[in-house]
């Protein structure tokens, strides 16, 4: 998401998300204005805050708290180096990655590197967008240049301190690994000098390394969290436990935006551990019932004690049949246009292909199910989740509870997975908390309330990729050049309605919905839209536009190779010419690593290709496939990755190879959110196919060296995977695929 | 109702219908075991009831009376030797993203490779099939499956 926003547009971009977060069309607040008005680099607007050090009389082994909450990076008198990150980790590794870039610069001995997460403190907004945003595979991308700058600066405070302290030339000093050197052999550990360090002004300016004296960036390291993540003790936002806590769980109403129309909970209050039953609104105009107990057991007992009958009259009830007909029916009308070309070749164009695709409905169905925890004050309010997007979640919780944002803290907590549903456009999941946690506060329960859904609520309860139908009509000539390609895509709109609308919602096409049609190839498309609107809530999921349009156009781009007797390949290479360098070398290193059109297949096997550009960053797949007992199974992935420089290679190898696994899902039976009278018909991962291990194929990970800044990695990997699989079963079936998942009928 | 958990005795006051996922994570703080799906479905919650890998989420506290319940958080503490390789391998090849399903997962490996005649090393199939019920969402398979074939291996 939000990858290709126009830089222009940025500061009227921010002052609408803070307008819209703050809910009034006040002023800026003084301190965020300061920070996002910074004329020559809103990318730098939050470096200010360099703590260092510890006051006087702290413990000498242990880190305190923060003393500045808006703290980037703080050394302990044991000489530990504490990074605060930015961004939400949920297993990208983010909480690596940034302490390794700021550790460069720093100069740190990188066995004292700890990481931590910061809060909705405005100085852990995306330095770019102003905003707390973890999406988009930003992170790195966008926070590259910040962390080095501290990291930076707080080795010149280190150096000045040792120079003032040695009373030498700080020219004359040196650092290694977290030790300033000096003449005659001096030589002190940064934790020493940290506390001097502190009292000196942050310096205005700082050089860069040069990326060729890099030691730590571009190392293969391990995660932060490795050992906490082996052990059972790294802790989740489901794992918060404060004193008194209860916890919620909600019934919700099948249909969506349903209300109530008879609530009987006396068997759910007899229910023992449970504390109240509360009726809550929720997201889209609904309503739920939530159970409030000791803890989760309890809670679901006393939810499935409850007799409740819903009032579904007002609202639609999507039928996924239905909802098929009616998008094609839409497709064949004229609509707004994000392309134009001349459409007049197509009628004696010597080959034509026509096609229709359909993706369907899909859950983000990350492992951690959706969780917040609330505590609530009189004029203040605390929470811990998960969070994408701290910034809005705390602007939306301060709405509910009827606080400034000032007055709410969010702490930003591990997640187990998300994928995007851990930023929903309406923040449905803290303002549902706060919702619970402020009724149960009136109803006499002054204690934190954890509310959290079960997997069926997770699965059932919205926020989906949308269902999209595309069609294509090409025509081509003999040698496989297109002479007009009319295109149709019909989709509810992710981005309408969503603070991102203003500058992604252009003439009626949500940007989201196209992104990664047509380039980088120079084809002569006419592009339709439509954006019909139903009442399921539908949302970005991992590489966004381009989990459907990657598929449409490298299936059909191997459809006309076929057809005019070509190597996907050199058909590939042929389209890309000179302007597409990077296109060319991941392509060319997934080609040849593979063996493609070398190696002798095993018998029934394929080859399949594809390759894809998304977050500033091309993938290609070079894959083996074969068919048994009817199923399409996935042997073999060769990848060439291209996104620049590599801050951790074993960090890009698993976002790569994790993506994929996620792109491969959609292609497995049963990948599909389908619904029969407006209620979905999947509830958990029963009947939601995701890959399992049995599913995984051989997989290596191959990287195009570069010194360039890096781009993004953690969605990249997920969008040429699927049609890198459906291209080797065509040249099995001599039948192109045409829907995720996968129909072999 | 007694329940020994990681060697230690506890008296729990909790419906025996309870599943042990939430006796452990609820009422002793134990938050190490994950949910994940609640229905023996994705292999976050597993435990070993005497020494067997079984879904807590699914299996009432009723059951672990009389019998010996071990966590992630004991399996990996040190004195398990076959735990203790599980976890240098995980850590070692780096498997965990989210982190979210390994207890799970290392649960399973551990669970699966005691379970092996005594120096038999599994095969590709033999892994894949002890870990297919464990989800993770995160797609570290890869890596899961080479993690398994190191302990293994070291544990010779
Ligand atoms: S939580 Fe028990 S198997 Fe999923
Ligand atoms: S590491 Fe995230 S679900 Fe497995």
């Amino acid at each position: 998401m939000l990858h290709n926003i126009d830089p222009a547009d940025l500061p009227r971009a921010l002052q609408r998300l803070v307008t819209h977060a703050r809910g009034t069309p006040a002023a800026l607040p003084r301190r965020s204005f300061l920070k996002l008005a910074g004329a020559s680099g809103l990318a730098l607007g939050a470096f200010p805050h360099v703590a260092l050090g510890q006051t006087a009389g702290a413990a000498a082994t242990t880190l305190k708290p923060t003393q500045q909450p808006s703290a980037f990076v703080q050394i302990a008198r044991n000489g530990e180096v504490m990074v605060t990150i930015n961004r939400l980790e949920f297993g990208q590794g983010v909480n690596t990655g940034l302490p390794m870039i700021l550790a460069e610069e720093l100069d740190a001995d990188w066995s004292l590197v700890r990481s931590r997460h910061g809060t909705n403190d405005v100085a852990y907004a995306d330095p770019l967008f102003g905003i707390h945003l973890t999406g988009g595979s930003h992170t790195i991308k966008n926070s590259y240049t910040q962390y080095r700058e501290l990291g930076a600066r707080a080795r010149a405070m280190l150096l000045n301190a040792a120079a003032a302290q040695w009373k030498v030339d700080v020219a004359t000093l040196r650092t290694r690994a977290g030790t300033v050197l000096g003449p005659r052999g001096l030589k002190t550990g940064y934790g020493e000098l940290a506390e001097a360090a502190m009292a000196l002004p942050v310096p205005e300016k700082v050089t860069l390394k040069d990326p060729k004296d890099f030691r730590i960036i571009g190392r293969p390291t391990q995660r932060l969290d490795a050992q906490a993540k082996t052990s059972g003790k790294q802790d989740f936002g489901i794992d918060v436990h404060l004193p008194g806590q209860l916890t919620a769980v909600v019934a919700r109403p099948p249909v969506f935006g349903s209300s109530l129309a008879l609530v009987d909970d006396s068997a759910a209050r007899a229910v023992k551990g449970v504390k109240a039953v509360l009726r809550v609104p929720l997201d889209g105009g609904g309503e739920g019932v939530a159970v409030v107990a000791e803890g989760y057991w309890q809670a679901t007992q006393g939810r499935d004690a409850l007799k409740l009958e819903w009032d579904a009259s007002k609202v639609e009830k999507v039928d996924s049949e239905k909802q098929l007909a009616q998008y094609r029916e839409l497709a064949g009308q004229p609509g707004p246009r994000k392309l134009d070309a001349d459409m007049a070749p197509l009628a004696t164009a010597p080959q034509q292909i026509e096609a229709e695709f359909i993706f369907p409905y899909l859950a983000h169905a990350a492992m951690e199910p959706l969780n917040c925890t609330v505590r609530l004050g009189d004029n203040r309010a605390e929470i811990w989740m998960g969070s994408q997007s701290a910034g809005l979640d705390a602007a939306a919780a301060a709405k509910v509870l009827g606080f400034t944002p000032e007055q709410v803290v969010v702490n930003v907590l591990m997640a187990g997975g998300g994928f995007g549903r851990r930023f929903s456009s309406t923040s449905d999941v803290v303002v549902e908390a706060c919702a619970i946690a402020k009724a149960a506060r009136t109803a006499g329960l002054d204690v934190p309330v954890r509310t959290v859904w079960s997997r069926e609520d997770d699965m059932k309860g919205g926020y989906y990729r949308p269902m999209h139908l595309h069609r294509a009509k090409i025509g081509f000539d003999d040698k496989g050049k297109v002479l007009a390609w009319d295109h149709v895509i019909v989709a509810q709109s992710i981005l309408t309605g969503t603070v991102f609308a203003a500058f992604q919602v252009k003439d009626g096409i949500d940007a989201s919905a196209t992104e990664g049609m047509l380039t980088p190839y120079p084809l002569p498309m006419r592009l339709t839209v439509h954006h019909p609107k139903l009442n399921v809530p539908v949302l970005w999921w991992r590489s966004v536009g381009s989990t459907h349009t990657a598929f449409v156009m490298e299936t059909l781009l191997d459809d006309i190779a076929r057809a005019t007797k070509q190597d996907p390949v050199a058909y590939r290479m042929a389209l890309f010419g000179d302007s597409h360098p990077r296109h060319r070398a991941a392509l060319q290193l997934a080609v040849d690593r593979s063996g493609y059109g070398k190696a002798k297949l095993s018998a029934g096997r394929a080859w399949g290709v594809a390759v894809h550009e998304s977050f500033d960053s091309v993938v290609a797949y070079v894959v083996e496939a074969s068919i048994k007992d009817g199923q399409p199974v996935l042997h073999r992935v060769t990848s060439g990755v291209h996104c620049n420089l590599a801050v951790n290679p074993r960090s890009i190898e698993a976002q790569v190879q994790g993506a994929a696994v996620m792109g491969l899902s959609t292609c497995l039976p049963g990948s599909a959110i389908t619904l029969k009278d407006g209620i979905v018909e999947q509830s958990n991962f029963g009947d939601f196919t995701v890959a399992r291990i049995t599913d995984m194929p051989e997989f290596a990970v191959h990287i195009v060296p570069s010194a360039d800044p890096p781009t993004g990695i953690g969605e990249p990997g997920l969008p040429p995977l699927a049609p890198a699989f459906a291209n080797a079963i065509a040249q099995l079936t001599g039948k192109p695929l045409r829907q995720l998942p996968f129909n072999l009928a | 109702m007694q329940l020994v958990v990681n060697g230690r005795e506890h008296t729990v006051d909790v419906d025996p219908a309870m599943p042990i996922l939430w006796a452990l994570r609820d009422t002793l703080g134990l938050t190490g075991t994950k949910f994940g799906c609640g229905a023996a479905l994705c292999g976050a919650c597993t435990v070993h009831l005497d020494g067997e890998a079984v879904r807590s989420c699914s299996t009432p506290v009723s059951e672990a009376v009389g019998k010996k319940i071990a966590t992630i958080e004991a399996v990996t503490a040190g004195a398990d030797r076959v735990g203790a390789a599980v976890q240098a391998a995980w850590i070692k090849h780096d498997v965990a993203q989210c982190g979210y399903c390994q207890s799970g997962q290392i649960m399973s490996a551990t669970a699966f490779i005691k379970a092996l005649p005594r120096g038999k090393q599994p095969t590709p199939e033999e892994i894949d099939t002890a870990m297919a019920g464990n989800i993770c969402r995160c797609g570290t398979y890869a890596r899961i499956r080479a993690a398994i074939a190191d302990a293994s291996r070291s544990l010779v």
